[in-house]
C-alpha cells in the first residue's frame, strides 16, 4: 500500500508537481503495482544470494588512454541556453 | 582541556585520483581547460551511452586501501546515487553504496597528547560532478553556468570512524592522509584545485555517555587550517550551548574566514533520500588474490616508516627526517645522493637549506628540477677534495638545480676552482698584509678577530675562490 503522503513524497524527489486527483489516482496504481510484484514474497529465497546481476560477467575495463573529446559545437548543440561555452541553467533555488 | 564533555569528529575526505582519462569514458581529466571541452557524451549522460570502467582509477583505489590497513573487498560493486542538481548531468551519480571496494583501516597519528588510532570506515570509487558557477551574487543572479569538465573525474572518498577527539587530531589525519596519497602517487591532493575536499561532522557528549550528540556537519572549507579553526570553533560554540542547556540544532555549517566563525548553510540540506540502487550499466568488480598481491608489491615505503630508517640508519635528527620526508620526491634525492655520499647530515643540510630554499624561490615541483642525488654527491666530494670551496658549491649548485649539469663540467666553464696554490695564495695574502697596515697592528695587539677581515678580501679579490683555510692559516703564520 502506497499511501497518498507517500505519493507526494516520491512526487517531490523526483520534482514532479501533481494534483490532488493525480495524488489520489497513483496512491492507487502504485499500490496495486507494489501488490503485483509482492507475489515474489511468496518464493522461498532463503538459500538464495542477493542478486545484482543477471549475467555472469564481472571485471570488464579500459585502459587509461585519453581519446578525443566531443566537439564544444556538439556539446552544446542540445543546450536550451548556453553562455560563454557553457550550459546556462535556471538560478539554484534555496529553498527555506 | 578541563570540561565534562567530549568531543567527538569525523571526517569525510574526497581527493581526486590522478589518472589521466576520466573513470568512465576517455575524456582527458586535465584541470585548467576551456569549459567543457573535455566532455562527451557519455560523461554528458546523453541517453543510449554506457559508462566502461577505467582499471588505473580501480588500481589507484586498492592501493590506497592498501596503504591505509583496509581490507579490500573481493567482490564490489557500483550504485547509482539519486539526486538533482545542474552539474550532475545523469540526475545520478555513479558511486558505491554497501559493498565499498576498500573498508576497515586505520591510522595513527601523533600529537602532542600521544599517538592516537583513528579507524578508516571506508573507500569507495565514484565520479566528480561538473563545476556551476553563479552569476553575479547568490541572490540577484538569474541564472548559473555550468561547465562539465570535471564530471566523471575519478573520486575515492575516504571516510573515518567518529574516532577524532581533537581539532588538533583532524588536522593531523588529514596531514597523514595527504602525505600518503602524495607517496603512493595516486592524487595531487591540490586543494586549491579542488582535488583534495574535506567535510566534518562534530558532536559533543558527556563523558562516559555512549549515545552521540546532535551532529553538526561542516562543509565548504578551503584548506586544513580552516578545517581545524572550525572545528575548534564549533567545539566551543556546541559546549557553550549545552552549558546552558541549549539544544545544538543538526545542520550544516560553514566556516567564514572574515567573520572567524561557523555559519549556517540554512536551506541546503534537506532530508536526503538518495535511492541507492545497483547501477546496472556496470559489471560488478572481482578483485582476487593475485591482483591484491601485485598492487602490494608495488607498495611504496610510507612516510611513517621512511622517517623512522631515515632516524635509525643514517642517525637523522628528527627535525631533518621530518623534512626530508614530507615528500617522496625529497626523500629519493636524499637517498639517491647518501648512497654515493656517506655523510647523510651534510646531504640533509644541503637539501633543506640550498634546494628548499630554490624551490621555493622558484615556487617549481621538486619532480621539475633537474638536480639529481649523483650530481649532489659528486659536488659534495668535489668540496672535500677543495676541488671547490663551500661557498663557491653553492653557486654550483644552483646551476645543477636549473641545468641538471655536472658539477665537473659546471667548475671547468666558468673556472670556479679553487685556488689552492701555494705560491699563488702566498702572493695575495703578502698583497693584502701591505695593504692593511692598521688591521695588522690590531692583530698584534691581540684582536685576533681581524685575522677574519684580511681572509674576506682574499676572498673577495679572488671572487671567492681561494681556499680559505689555506689563507687563514698563512695570515696567522705571517703576523707574529
Ligand atoms: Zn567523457
Amino acid at each position: 500500500m502506497i499511501n497518498e503522503e507517500e505519493v507526494r513524497y516520491i512526487a517531490d524527489l523526483a520534482s514532479l508537481k501533481l494534483s490532488e486527483k493525480e495524488v489520489e489516482m497513483f496512491s492507487k496504481q502504485l499500490s496495486d503495482i507494489v501488490d503485483y510484484v509482492e507475489k515474489l514474497d511468496e518464493l522461498d529465497t532463503e538459500d538464495i544470494v542477493p542478486t545484482a546481476y543477471t549475467i555472469p560477467v564481472k571485471n570488464v575495463f579500459r585502459e587509461d588512454k585519453v581519446k578525443e573529446s566531443l566537439s564544444l559545437e556538439k556539446v552544446l548543440k542540445n543546450a536550451p541556453e548556453k553562455q560563454a561555452d557553457q550550459f546556462r541553467v535556471p538560478k539554484i533555488i534555496e529553498e527555506d | 582541556m578541563d570540561n565534562k564533555y567530549e568531543t567527538i569528529i569525523g571526517l569525510e575526505v574526497h581527493t581526486q585520483l590522478d589518472t589521466k582519462s576520466k573513470i568512465f569514458c576517455s575524456c582527458s581529466t586535465e584541470f585548467g581547460s576551456e569549459p567543457n571541452t573535455n566532455t562527451c557524451p557519455v560523461c554528458l549522460g546523453l541517453p543510449g551511452t554506457l559508462p566502461v570502467l577505467n582499471k588505473k582509477a580501480v588500481d589507484y583505489l586498492i592501493i590506497t586501501g592498501l596503504a591505509l590497513n583496509c581490507e579490500i573487498a573481493f567482490y564490489s560493486k557500483f550504485d547509482r546515487k539519486n539526486y538533482f542538481y545542474p552539474d550532475l548531468p545523469k540526475a545520478y551519480q555513479i558511486s558505491q553504496f554497501d559493498l565499498p571496494l576498500a573498508k576497515n583501516g586505520y591510522i595513527k597519528v601523533e600529537t602532542e597528547e600521544g599517538i592516537h588510532r583513528i579507524g578508516i570506515t571506508r573507500i569507495h570509487l565514484e565520479e566528480d560532478a561538473g563545476k556551476l558557477i553563479h552569476e553575479g551574487s547568490i541572490d540577484q543572479s538569474s541564472g548559473s553556468l555550468v561547465d562539465y569538465n570535471r564530471t566523471g573525474v575519478p573520486l575515492a572518498e575516504i571516510v573515518s570512524e567518529p574516532d577524532i577527539r581533537t581539532p588538533e587530531q583532524a588536522r593531523e589525519y588529514l596531514n597523514y592522509l595527504k602525505k600518503t596519497l602524495e607517496y603512493l602517487k595516486v592524487s595531487d591532493c591540490n586543494m586549491e584545485e579542488g582535488s583534495l575536499r574535506c567535510d566534518a561532522n562534530i558532536s559533543l557528549r558527556l563523558h562516559g555517555n555512549k549515545k552521540f550528540g546532535t551532529k553538526v556537519e561542516l562543509k565548504n572549507m578551503n584548506s586544513f587550517k580552516a578545517i581545524e579553526k572550525a572545528l575548534a570553533y564549533e567545539q566551543k560554540r556546541q559546549r557553550k550551548m549545552l552549558e546552558n542547556d541549549k539544544k545544538i540544532v543538526q545542520e550544516t555549517r560553514t566556516w567564514d574566514e572574515n567573520k572567524s566563525k561557523t555559519i549556517s548553510m540554512r536551506g541546503k540540506e534537506e532530508a536526503n533520500d538518495y535511492r541507492y540502487f545497483p547501477e546496472p550499466d556496470l559489471v560488478p568488480l572481482e578483485i582476487d588474490e593475485k591482483w591484491k598481491k601485485d598492487i602490494e608489491e608495488r607498495l611504496p615505503e610510507l612516510p611513517a616508516v621512511k622517517r623512522k630508517r631515515f632516524i635509525d640508519e643514517y642517525n637523522l635528527p628528527e627535525y631533518d627526517a621530518d623534512v626530508i620526508t614530507d615528500s617522496r620526491d625529497l626523500a629519493d634525492l636524499f637517498e639517491n645522493s647518501v648512497s654515493e655520499y656517506k655523510d647523510a647530515k651534510v646531504v640533509s643540510n644541503w637539501i633543506m637549506g640550498e634546494f628548499l630554499r630554490l624551490i621555493n624561490e622558484e615556487k617549481t615541483a621538486i619532480e621539475d628540477t633537474k638536480i639529481t642525488g649523483q650530481l649532489l654527491a659528486k659536488m659534495l666530494k668535489m668540496i672535500d677534495q677543495d676541488i671547490i670551496s663551500s661557498k663557491i658549491a653553492k653557486t654550483v649548485f644552483e646551476e645543477m638545480f636549473y641545468t641538471g649539469k655536472d658539477p665537473e663540467e659546471i667548475v671547468k666553464e666558468k673556472g670556479l676552482k679553487q685556488i689552492s696554490d701555494q705560491g699563488e695564495l702566498e702572493s695575495l695574502v703578502e698583497k693584502i698584509i701591505d695593504e692593511n697596515p692598521s688591521v695588522i697592528d690590531d692583530i698584534k695587539n691581540g684582536k685576533d678577530k681581524a685575522v677574519g677581515y684580511l681572509v674576506g678580501q682574499v676572498m673577495k679579490e679572488t671572487k671567492g675562490k681561494a681556499n680559505p683555510q689555506m689563507v687563514n692559516k698563512m695570515f696567522k703564520e705571517k703576523i707574529k
